[in-house]
């Protein structure tokens, strides 16, 4: 990681404001973001219904939230791009766009928020929400006010954590996003592409940026692991 | 209608971004031809390939489980100096691209690297080889055995440990017969995690091992290797079989999780 400091910190300068490499780091952050908040809204709905709901199929349902750990992420590339390619059944061709990206993130991303906010809301008592109809509060009004500052800690960190995955994923995206530079290149792929064509100073550049976003991620979910638990401690 | 509203969100949702993909496997093979991607998956530098794979995941495995054991031991009963920061970068190849990880590997051992010049000067070659295979496979899968550890470890509490040393026991014996049994549900919980990951990796080992096909290809390199060449039936054959194992894998993760949630 020290190579970055090779050239010295005009070089770290000079390969970090390089067109290309700001348009991926841009594009990373912008897509991985997108992709947090996506999972934000759907991992709850999700967690909801495997706590809350009850259906036939459920356990398997539960089952295959973890997936996306156990298959290998180029492999879930290679599907996303089977169905919504150049020749997809459905006639979704978004292969090689921004689009393509963004759903082969959900993909990889999609046990982590879900996984934080179902034990939550599992432990949460009932009898809060109880308490809050029988004094009249619309379903609204209970979820806003008693149910979602509750899970909110444990739908944070595992928002961060999907945040994290989709900044530094590359095996998924590798083969979908077509990896044009200004349009589809995100920063592992410029970092990778770099590395092998020579580059290391300016791929060390790039690489250093991105671990500082990490560091910073794992702060702040150590502290919103903290913030959650604080009711048990306390 | 307001219960059903929820669920079919849900469901929809998993539907569109995971299942329907997964589906696609075997449309995608059947349409390519089963005996294409079968011959694809016999051909022999996809069995090297798949044998790479594996030695990698026999060598980061056992080691990952020992040092996640050990680690955990020591962040939830021997409180040292330092132990955030340890605990930390416990954590920090699930923040941390892989990429950046291969990349470090790649500068420490190339040729104007801290290592690079002095393995190569006595002969050893470390990049585009197997030994920076090793290390980064290593280096991405470091968290799940320790993940898995320490929070099973804190709900234990040590009264049983206290308790077999007050009757003469010695630090090993209450390891062996104390500790470890009530612990291993979650030590296999995370081996299982870490296998998945070691079997799957695909970016920190793209970036040291060179991807020479019969030499230094990993299975999930060897997709890649078949999609860029347009050998499409030989991409999903191999995704089917690596789909195969992740198949398994979450067979046992269910089956370990009530088991977990009991100790």
């Amino acid at each position: 990681m020290w190579a970055s400091r090779a050239q010295g910190l005009s070089g770290f300068w000079y390969w970090i404001t390089q067109p290309e490499a700001v348009a991926a780091l841009e594009l990373t952050v912008a897509v991985s973001a997108l992709v947090a908040l996506t999972n934000a809204v759907f991992g709850t709905v999700l967690a909801w219904v495997l706590v809350r709901d009850d259906f036939r199929g459920k356990n398997v349902v539960n089952a295959i939230i973890d997936l996306p750990f156990a298959l290998p992420t180029i492999v879930a590339g290679l599907l996303v791009l089977a169905l919504y390619g150049p020749e997809s059944p459905v006639h979704v061709h978004v292969a090689f766009t921004r689009t393509a990206i963004y759903l082969v993130l959900l993909f990889v991303t999609l046990p982590f928020v879900v996984r934080t906010a179902q034990p939550v809301l599992h432990e949460l008592d009932t009898q809060m929400e109880e308490a809050a109809r029988s004094l009249g509060a619309h379903e609204r009004t209970v979820f806003t006010r008693i149910i979602l500052p509750n899970i909110l800690p444990g739908i944070l960190s595992g928002v961060a954590m999907a945040f994290a995955r989709a900044v530094g994923e590359i095996g998924s995206i590798t083969l979908i996003s077509g990896n044009r530079p200004f349009q589809t290149e995100v920063a592992s792929v410029w970092i990778l592409n770099q590395s092998q064509s020579g580059n290391g100073t300016g791929a060390a550049a790039v690489a250093v940026l991105l671990l500082a976003i990490s560091f910073l991620l794992l702060l702040t979910i150590g502290g919103l692991r903290r913030l959650a638990t604080r009711h048990e401690r306390a | 209608m307001r219960k059903y509203g929820p669920r079919s969100i849900a469901l929809g949702y998993l539907l569109i971004v995971l299942v329907g993909p997964l589906a696609m496997i075997f449309w995608r093979i059947e349409a390519e031809g089963v005996g294409k991607a079968w011959s694809a998956l016999t051909e022999a530098d996809t069995i090297h390939a798949f044998k790479v794979t594996l030695i990698l995941a026999a060598i980061a495995v056992p080691l990952n489980t020992i040092f996640g054991v050990v680690c955990a031991l020591a962040i939830v009963r021997r409180p040292f100096p330092g132990k955030g920061l340890v605990n930390a970068f416990v954590d920090l190849p699930l923040a941390l691209s892989p990429v950046v990880v291969g990349l470090s590997l790649f500068l420490l051992y190339g040729r104007t690297g801290w290592f690079g010049p002095w393995f190569t000067g006595h002969g050893i070659q470390i990049l585009f080889a197997l030994p920076a295979m090793v290390l980064a496979t290593v280096f991405v899968s470091v968290p799940f055995v320790a993940r898995e550890v320490v929070p099973t470890l804190r709900e234990l509490g040590d009264e049983q440990e206290q308790a077999a040393r007050t009757l003469g026991a010695s630090g090993w014996q209450t390891f062996w017969r104390i500790t470890l049994p009530s612990i291993r549900w979650a030590i296999i919980y995370g081996v299982v995690l870490t296998t998945a990951r070691c079997l799957g990796e695909y970016g920190a080992v793209a970036v040291v091992s060179g991807s020479i096909s019969g030499r230094t290809e990993t299975a999930t390199l060897r997709v890649q290797d078949y999609y860029e060449n347009l050998n499409q039936a030989g991409a999903y054959g191999i995704s089917l079989a690596l789909a195969g194992i992740a198949l398994v894998v979450l067979v046992v993760m269910t089956l370990l999780k009530p088991q977990e949630a009991a100790a």
